[in-house]
């Protein structure tokens, strides 16, 4: 079969946002459950659409899939969890504390950190404790978008070494005091993850040079936490006999250069290669047809024309955009749907027209200096580097408080820098100077994956709300970061989303958290759209019809504005190739 | 031997780099409490968010929390209140305790953030 082939009991999915990742779970996992094996699909993505791609509604607790006998599958909500953990804590004190009292610790448990902590609390359970999944042959574990992956992933060895050192006690544990008791089961979990006859990690990847990036830099930072037995999946690869269609040739071709430039590294992993699949993958029929390597030859079709009238390009926007002469843009959505394009093409058009204008991006994967490989009078990159804001952060603190203590006090508070929650707050700081600098000129800010961006916000609310209480001296940045995120006249959102199911619900759900954040999207833009390319390749013209419906539905029920970006001939690198994005 | 209780309100860390800005007055007071264990004391520190079992079980605290959570931190000497609302200098700790202030370790005159705010200028 044409899916990664593993017998270890656990399989990880890892990858950069819209790489297919749940798709190759699921058909992997219905592939094993087909030969007779029982199956355990769990997701851990705050945005997962699992229930999306196997056709049915997922709880906390395996569910089995009906129409593959041996499936089942699981959805770790980390936002429910952390409910749950805040309760746990909480509960047994109502009616014995004061209201007030009461009301203070829900608080501290309703940071980003608690929902983090609690995800991964449940995630360790099924890892480190092998009762958990007792009675399935292999687990799956559909990560979430890479970010997110990542800090999952490297908590076990983080707060496995933090819990080791923290001698002082009453340190900085924070909400997680409650969980220190579950040292075996994080210390069960590490081994897991580790041991290669235990765990396969599954590095999946499009035939793009940034998922490429991406998929190594992953790898580096599994090797370093000690996770040797990678593979490698890459999903969608497109060729074509054909010359006589430009976007099929220069589709092919691309895939065909980013092959050939992987990283070498990569290519000593095992891989398999998936090819480009004019159906999707949402459903059990399309994700087993993932596992046939023999394609179903797509017939000849006359014409592509769209049956849907389509929505106007980016340039549309701009000059609304353009309006106020200042400001914040922030291009939000899941990672992998082009935030970064669509930020940089806006940033170089607003330079061009003669503003000032910074383009900075929370991307861990930081894709937008590569993007954008030329400079723009009047255009700014900036990028914000979590290591590099800790370390400041760390520094500035130290400079501030520890000069006054003795030494027993500055290992103290050495030791409680080196807690989850300093890059929260450092990252935060970051993100709201760059905020700050929309008074002046514009901001565009390429934000990351939808889950670390829903986290960011969350943070600010928690942080917001630190701000009414205390009385330090709060740079002004910060104090006025929510209010500015919330004025639809200083800061408008781009819900940048692919015509495809998933994206298009994925980007429904970030609106909807947006929403209850008190921030209403400025606009939606559909990028790569196969339908508007001109193509007449009969594969890519049956993928490009079954956007139809997705980019009707955007325009007709989830958009006040709406623009489209064609799947574009011509990578859009550089600012010649970036002004071809908005037209 | 004297036995020094500490109820912190609901915080991330004992040093309070977790919240927006660091209060050096929190990283003060960390230090101080170690300086005062040093000498012999006994020192118990809970945390609202992280050990509200030991507040629960003080009636105490718990009287003072009723008369409003401002009244948190609330320092006991061996069960009596020694302060409310405000985290001590060393010189204030050393004076309830007994303990005596030699020139080797000169006292900060710190000030809480309730007392008054940074810009007030009375610090």
């Amino acid at each position: 079969m044409a899916l990664p082939n593993t017998s270890t009991p656990y399989l990880f999915f890892t990858g950069k946002g819209g790489v297919g990742k749940t798709s190759l779970s699921c058909a992997t996992g219905l592939a094993l459950a087909d030969a007779g094996k029982q199956v355990l699909i769990v997701s851990t993505d705050p945005a997962s659409n699992l229930d999306a791609v196997l056709g049915v509604g997922l709880g906390q607790t395996p569910t089995a899939i009906p129409g593959a006998p041996g499936l089942f599958a699981l959805n770790i909500d980390p936002e429910a969890a952390a409910h749950a953990y805040r309760e746990r804590m909480v509960a047994p004190y109502r009616g014995i504390l004061p209201a007030a009292a009461i009301q203070s610790m829900e608080e501290q448990f309703s940071g980003a950190c608690t929902v983090e902590i609690a995800a991964f609390d449940e995630f360790s359970k099924l890892l480190g404790d092998p009762a958990a999944t007792v009675g399935f042959d292999q687990v799956i574990f559909d990560t979430a978008p890479t970010g997110h992956t990542l800090r999952l992933l490297t908590l076990p060895t983080a707060w496995d070494q933090f819990i080791a050192s923290a001698t002082g006690g009453a340190s900085c544990l924070g909400p997680l005091a409650g969980l220190e008791k579950q040292k075996d089961l994080y210390a069960a979990a590490v081994k897991r993850l580790a041991h290669p006859a235990e765990t396969t990690v599954i590095l999946v990847s499009r035939p793009e040079g940034s998922a490429f990036r991406e998929a190594e830099r992953t790898r580096g930072e599994l090797a370093e936490l000690g996770i040797q037995n990678l593979q490698l999946a890459i999903n969608g690869v497109f060729t074509t006999d054909r010359q006589d269609d430009p976007i099929a040739v220069a589709m092919a071709h691309r895939a065909t250069a980013a092959l050939a430039q992987m990283p070498a590294t990569l290519v000593d992993l095992p891989s398999t290669t998936i090819p480009f699949l004019p159906k999707g993958a949402v459903g059990l029929d399309a994700l087993r047809q993932m596992a046939d390597t023999e394609l179903t030859p797509v017939p000849e079709t006359n014409s592509c024309l769209p049956k849907t009238a389509l929505p106007p390009g980016l340039a549309a926007l701009i000059e609304d955009l353009v309006k106020p002469g200042h400001g914040v843009i922030m291009a939000m959505g899941k990672g992998g749907v082009g935030k970064t394009t669509v930020a940089a093409a806006v940033a170089v058009v607003l330079a061009q027209r003669g503003y000032k204008v910074t383009l900075s991006t929370t991307d861990p994967a930081a894709h937008v200096a590569a993007t954008l490989n030329g400079s723009v009078t009047g255009l700014t990159v900036t990028r914000i580097d979590p290591a590099w804001e800790v370390a400041q952060y760390q520094q500035e603190v130290l400079k501030k408080a520890g000069n006054s203590l003795d030494a027993g006090g500055r290992a103290m508070l050495e030791e409680d820098l080196r807690s989850p929650c300093t890059e929260e707050i450092a990252v935060f700081r970051a993100f709201a100077r760059t905020v700050d600098a929309g008074k002046d000129g514009f901001v565009v800010l390429d934000t990351a994956p939808t889950g670390h961006t829903i986290l960011l916000l969350d943070a600010a609310e928690a942080y917001h709300r630190e701000v009414m209480r205390t009385q330090g001296d709060m740079p002004e940045a910060v104090r006025e970061l929510l209010p500015r995120l919330r004025d639809p006249n200083f800061t408008r959102v781009l819900v940048v989303t692919l015509p495809e199911a998933t994206p298009v619900q994925e980007a429904e759900r970030l609106q909807d958290d947006l929403g209850r954040a008190g921030i209403a999207p400025f606009a939606w833009v559909i990028n790569q759209s196969l339908l508007a390319s001109g193509s007449r390749d009969p594969v890519l013209c049956q993928r490009g019809g079954y956007e139809a419906p997705f980019i009707e539905r955007v325009q007709k029920n989830l958009a006040t504005r709406c623009a489209l970006i064609p799947w574009l001939e011509e990578i859009p690198v550089g600012p010649a190739g970036l002004a071809n994005v908005v037209r | 031997m004297k036995k020094l209780e500490v109820f912190d309100p609901a915080m991330c860390c004992s040093t309070g780099v977790c919240g927006v800005e660091v209060d050096p007055a929190l990283a003060q007071f960390a230090a101080d409490l170690k300086w005062v264990q040093d000498n012999g004391v006994t020192v118990e520190r809970h945390n609202l968010g992280q050990e509200p079992q030991a507040f629960a079980d003080n009636s105490t605290v718990v009287k003072e929390m009723e008369a409003g959570m401002d009244r948190l931190p609330v320092l006991l000497v061996d069960g009596h209140i020694i302060s409310t609302g405000l985290y001590p200098s060393r010189q204030q700790l050393a004076q309830k305790l007994g303990i005596a202030l030699t020139t080797a370790v000169k006292p900060r005159i710190k000030i809480s953030s309730d007392c008054c705010s940074p810009k007030s200028g009375c610090c």
